[in-house]
């Protein structure tokens, strides 16, 4: 009697333990302040309710602060985060070194094989996926139908760039406060070089050649320059050398502009309740030049676990839940399906409700439009649509981003502008070893 | 008082101090001094080995480095400047006897307490947007297409928005200032007939001198140092046309991630920072002594 | 140099200083304003002053977004722990260099302020490893550490100089009167110099609570302050206009408040030894 007293306390008290135990397991969450990831905080109780062992503290940042935070976290081992959000940049660089935990063991039910092909190969190095697509996004163009009846034309599905210009020089209405087009000129390697990167892809330039060498005094660059300025200096908004993702958002959803070539997650926006011509927007793929490639990227925001991490089995159990099909049907019965994050499953674009989405596909075949593996015309030793996945790329596209943006300030001619940028980026290769 | 045991018990009374400062600099500028000669890039940690002055000599040589150290110089002297002269003009004006002085002190200093980041974003984006923007407005109002303030304008720009920030201490230090001036001073030169100007010239300015050398001397120090509002607003751009010297190392150490380049850059920054401390203390310092 | 002056002199000059004070606050207004509209009304062109469509939603979305009152009590903690540890190392120090200055004190003083001379940007590293190593990072401490050491140069300044300004005469007077050392410090210099420490202590807490580079490399949960909520609100996709003013607005408002409240003092011990 005594004994099973002592028994039944013992095993009392290592329960408790036990139960105290995992109750403290809290797990810090690093994340940009887009409206998905947002939404997604306001559904917590769902996973408290599965997982009532895990507390989840947010850090919300914005996208700049946060990369800058993360990074400088994971490349000193700092360990303060225990899911980082990132993008499809990163993760091949960070799993090459190592420094995040590979996810092949998710449960069956999880369903990895669902993920998007394009998507799911831009997260995997050698076999290990290294990061669960949150969402996944290309780049389409998107158009005031109106204004395109009233000029008498008509958007093909996939237009070309010479579709783009013709369209934009017949919807531009100065006296009215109308571009014909908007597009990113502020410099940064996220922002315009995002698009210039990927818009060169459909003009057939490419970053570097076989042997790492900068192709920037190649015809191709030259084409794909001459094109951009001339569209925006004749088509574009005042100030647009200032204008990134958001300033354009902005004026889409004011009805400042006739076509926008951007992420496809703006679509959500400028058909929702803050647009005023919610209900004139069109969609098509992002342009071409007949060459095979169009010009549009890929990118995926990606939930990861750094090796840092001293909770990697709650982190684990935070990821599934996060980017699984239960949480996608959470949100659409939540929210609409419509605000599902988009461009990561198969199996929601072949779900019949969200088919009735008016973007759904035009998302997924832009995102089937893009291979991070072959993003030009030409071969390139790197990987990467809209950027090059190595470690430099950030210093470089920023740099050549300055410089592109003072060309479309007027400050520059595009032939001196690609000479700077060609020489700026001959000199960072020689001293990043990849070339002599 | 000045005995020994004074002065010693006053040598320990300093000494925390400076014993904690000196711990805060060394160590700092030790570590950014050798990394200065290292290859240290945050993403290639398997590459490094010392590197001798090539990261100096990055830096004298890039393209944009003799822009960003005139741009460095051209923030400090304007943001002195302007902050100098409409301090003093504002404090001689919220000086004299007016209706509401509390209330209107509280207005003048507001700016001080809104924290660098809000500021540039406030002004980047109600003010000086090209669409949005209330400058924009009121030029549309006037029928004049708007100015491009960052884009054609972008370092004139940031000055103005740094003075904005600056103006409430340099109008404070003015006015705490002018309020310790002697009435009677003033008041006699009147009845002998002295010109407001006159009276500006010869007895308020010369009263102030010590202000003006202490708003000098502490913008200066806090202005060399500046990125925060050029990274929210221009981005150094369009180009380099807005880069400074704290700039240009904010690219390197966060951008580019590379840490023996933006330690060099360092360095550099507090070589110009001496430079320009040790003209200052030539040039004005002897107002500070008596 | 209050004198008396014709009605229609007061008169000007009231109204040009109200029409200058309104120029030099309008931003912040406009801020506020913008912080109460909907997001469509902050961005209408041509701006709207008084037809907008008001509301409150903004700060209804930002308090339920974000665990203000941790940011706030945070940004607290650290802004007045830093002033206060600040305050208690550079009053002896201030202290003794004003009133037993060696031939060097001026020196000092100088070296002191160039510590400050090191941009941020370029020891961000450096100070992140130490901070990591020794287990300050994303701690309270570590930050009153940090900011108090960025701003002990300014403290120490401004209390010198103030202390400075006391007469040594008095300080004989009191000693002729037999009082101790204790007595001459706790009755006699303590009372002159309390606005100098009260404005030198204000205006830390608004240097600190307004520092917005380390407070954000710094931290990332459990020590974050205001600055770090600002930054969650800024540029996130879509229009926020609004939602970041409302958030500035809650950012801001308690410094402001507080220096409204307090800005006679400032203005009093604010002299930087600008005053002979």
């Amino acid at each position: 009697m005594k004994m099973t007293l002592r028994a039944l306390l013992g095993a009392t008290v290592s329960l408790t333990l036990a139960g105290a135990a995992l109750a403290e397991t809290t797990i810090t969450v690093a994340t940009v302040n887009n409206g998905d990831m947002i939404r997604m905080q306001g559904l917590m109780d769902d996973f408290y309710a599965k997982h009532p062992d895990i507390k989840v503290e947010w850090v919300t940042l914005e996208e700049n602060v946060l990369r800058q935070n993360v990074t400088t976290d994971i490349a000193t081992g700092g360990g303060q985060y225990d899911v980082l959000t990132i993008g499809t940049y990163e993760v091949p660089i960070w799993g090459k070194q190592g420094w995040l935990v590979s996810l092949n063991d998710l449960p069956a039910e999880y369903d990895v094989d669902d993920l998007l092909p394009a998507i799911r190969g831009g997260l995997t190095v050698d076999g290990n996926l290294y990061a669960a697509p949150f969402y996944g996004e290309s780049s389409m163009v998107m158009y005031r139908k109106d204004l395109m009846e009233a000029a008498g034309l008509t958007m093909p599905d996939a237009p070309t760039w010479a579709d783009i210009e013709k369209a934009a020089a017949a919807m531009t209405n100065r006296d009215q406060d109308i571009n014909g087009v908007c597009l990113r000129g502020k410099a940064g390697w996220g922002e315009n070089m995002a698009f210039l990167t990927a818009m060169s892809n459909s003009f057939g330039a490419r970053w570097f050649d076989e042997n790492w060498n900068p192709q920037f005094d190649q015809p191709e660059w030259k084409a794909t320059l001459d094109f951009y300025l001339n569209l925006m200096n004749n088509y574009g908004p005042a100030g647009a050398s200032n204008n990134g993702f958001n300033e354009n958002l902005t004026l889409f959803q004011q009805g400042k502009c006739g076509m926008w070539i951007d992420a496809t997650v703006a679509a959500s926006f400028v058909t929702g309740k803050d647009s005023t011509v919610a209900d004139k927007v069109g969609f098509a793929l992002a342009p071409d030049n007949g060459l095979g490639k169009r010009g549009n990227w890929l990118w995926a925001w990606s939930l990861a676990i750094p090796s840092s991490s001293d909770a990697q089995d709650a982190a684990k159990a935070f990821v599934n839940w996060a980017t699984s099909k239960e949480y996608l049907e959470l949100v659409a019965s939540k929210e609409g399906w419509a605000n599902v994050p988009p461009g990561t499953r198969t199996s929601l674009y072949e779900n019949p409700e969200y088919a009735k989405v008016p973007f759904a596909k035009m998302t997924l075949d832009s995102i089937n439009a893009a291979d991070p593996n072959a993003p030009t015309v030409k071969p390139v030793p790197y990987v990467g649509v809209q950027f090059v996945a190595i470690p430099e790329f950030q210093g470089l596209g920023t740099t050549v981003g300055e410089i592109f943006s003072a060309a479309l300030a007027g400050q520059k001619t595009a032939d001196e502008a690609l000479a700077e940028a060609q020489a700026a980026v001959t000199d960072e290769m020689k001293a990043a070893g990849y070339i002599q | 008082m000045s005995t020994q045991s004074t002065r010693l018990a006053a040598r320990l009374m300093v000494a925390p101090s400076v014993f904690v400062l000196f711990i805060w600099m060394i160590v700092p500028l030790a570590m950014t001094l050798y990394f200065s000669f290292r290859f240290f890039r945050l993403l290639t940690p398997e590459r490094s080995g010392w590197v001798g002055f090539t990261h100096y000599l990055w830096f004298l040589n890039a393209p944009d480095f003799w822009l960003a150290l005139f741009n460095t110089l051209a923030l400090v002297g304007g943001v002195l400047v302007i902050t100098v002269i409409l301090g003093v003009l504002i404090a001689l004006l919220i000086d004299q006897p007016v209706k509401g002085q509390g209330m209107l002190r509280i207005l003048v200093i507001a700016p001080f307490f809104v924290m660098p980041p809000v500021a540039a974003s406030i002004w980047e984006n109600l003010f000086m947007h090209p669409q949005n923007g209330l400058f924009s407005a009121i030029a549309r109002g006037f029928g004049q297409q708007p100015i491009l303030f960052l884009e054609n304008y972008p370092l004139m720009s940031v000055i103005g928005i740094v003075s904005w920030e600056w103006l409430p201490f340099a109008t404070l230090i003015f006015l705490t200032a002018l309020q310790s001036l002697s009435s009677e001073q003033l008041e006699a030169a009147e009845m002998d007939g002295a010109s407001p100007l006159n009276r500006f010239r010869y007895i308020i300015l010369p009263h102030l001198t010590r202000a003006i050398t202490v708003v000098i001397l502490i913008q200066t120090i806090f202005l060399l140092g500046i990125f925060g509002e050029i990274f929210t607003t221009t981005q150094g751009g369009p180009g380099s046309a807005s880069t400074t010297l704290p700039y240009m190392i904010f690219k390197q150490a966060i951008v580019a991630k590379d840490i023996g380049r933006a330690a060099a850059g360092g360095i550099i920054a507090v070589i110009l920072a001496n430079i320009v401390a040790y003209f200052l203390m030539r040039g004005i310092g002897r107002h500070l002594d008596n | 140099m209050a004198r008396a002056a014709s009605p229609r002199r007061t008169l000007l000059t009231t109204l040009a200083a109200w029409s200058v004070a309104l120029v030099i606050f309008f931003p912040v207004l406009w801020m506020i304003l913008t912080s109460f509209k909907t997001e469509a009304s902050a961005v209408a062109m041509p701006p709207e002053f008084l037809s907008a469509d008001w509301t409150l939603e903004n700060y209804e979305t930002v308090w339920s977004r974000s665990d203000y009152p941790r940011f706030f009590w945070n940004s607290v903690v650290i802004s007045v722990g830093s002033t206060l540890l600040g305050l208690a190392i550079a009053i002896p120090a201030a202290w003794s260099m004003a009133f037993v200055p060696g031939k060097r004190t001026k020196d000092l003083l100088m070296w002191m302020l160039s510590t400050k001379m090191m941009p941020a940007v370029a020891v961000l590293i450096p100070l992140y490893l130490v901070f990591q190593r020794i287990g300050l990072f994303d701690t309270k401490l570590g930050l009153i550490l940090a900011l108090m050491l960025m701003n002990l140069p300014i403290i120490i300044w401004m209390l010198y100089t103030y202390f400075k300004e006391i007469p040594g005469e008095i300080l004989e007077a009191a000693r002729m009167d037999g009082a101790s050392l204790w007595n001459e410090i706790v009755y006699v210099l303590t009372p002159m110099a309390l606005p100098g420490i009260a404005s030198t202590m204000l205006l830390n807490i608004i240097l600190a609570w307004n520092e917005a580079f380390w407070t954000i490399t710094l931290t990332t949960t459990k020590a974050a302050p205001l600055s770090a909520f600002i930054a969650s609100f800024s540029a996130p996709q879509g229009l926020f206009y609004a939602k970041l003013s409302a958030a500035s607005a809650m950012a801001i408002l308690p410094i402001l408040i507080l220096g409204w409240f307090s800005q006679k003092q400032l203005v009093r011990g604010l002299t930087f030894g600008a005053v002979k």
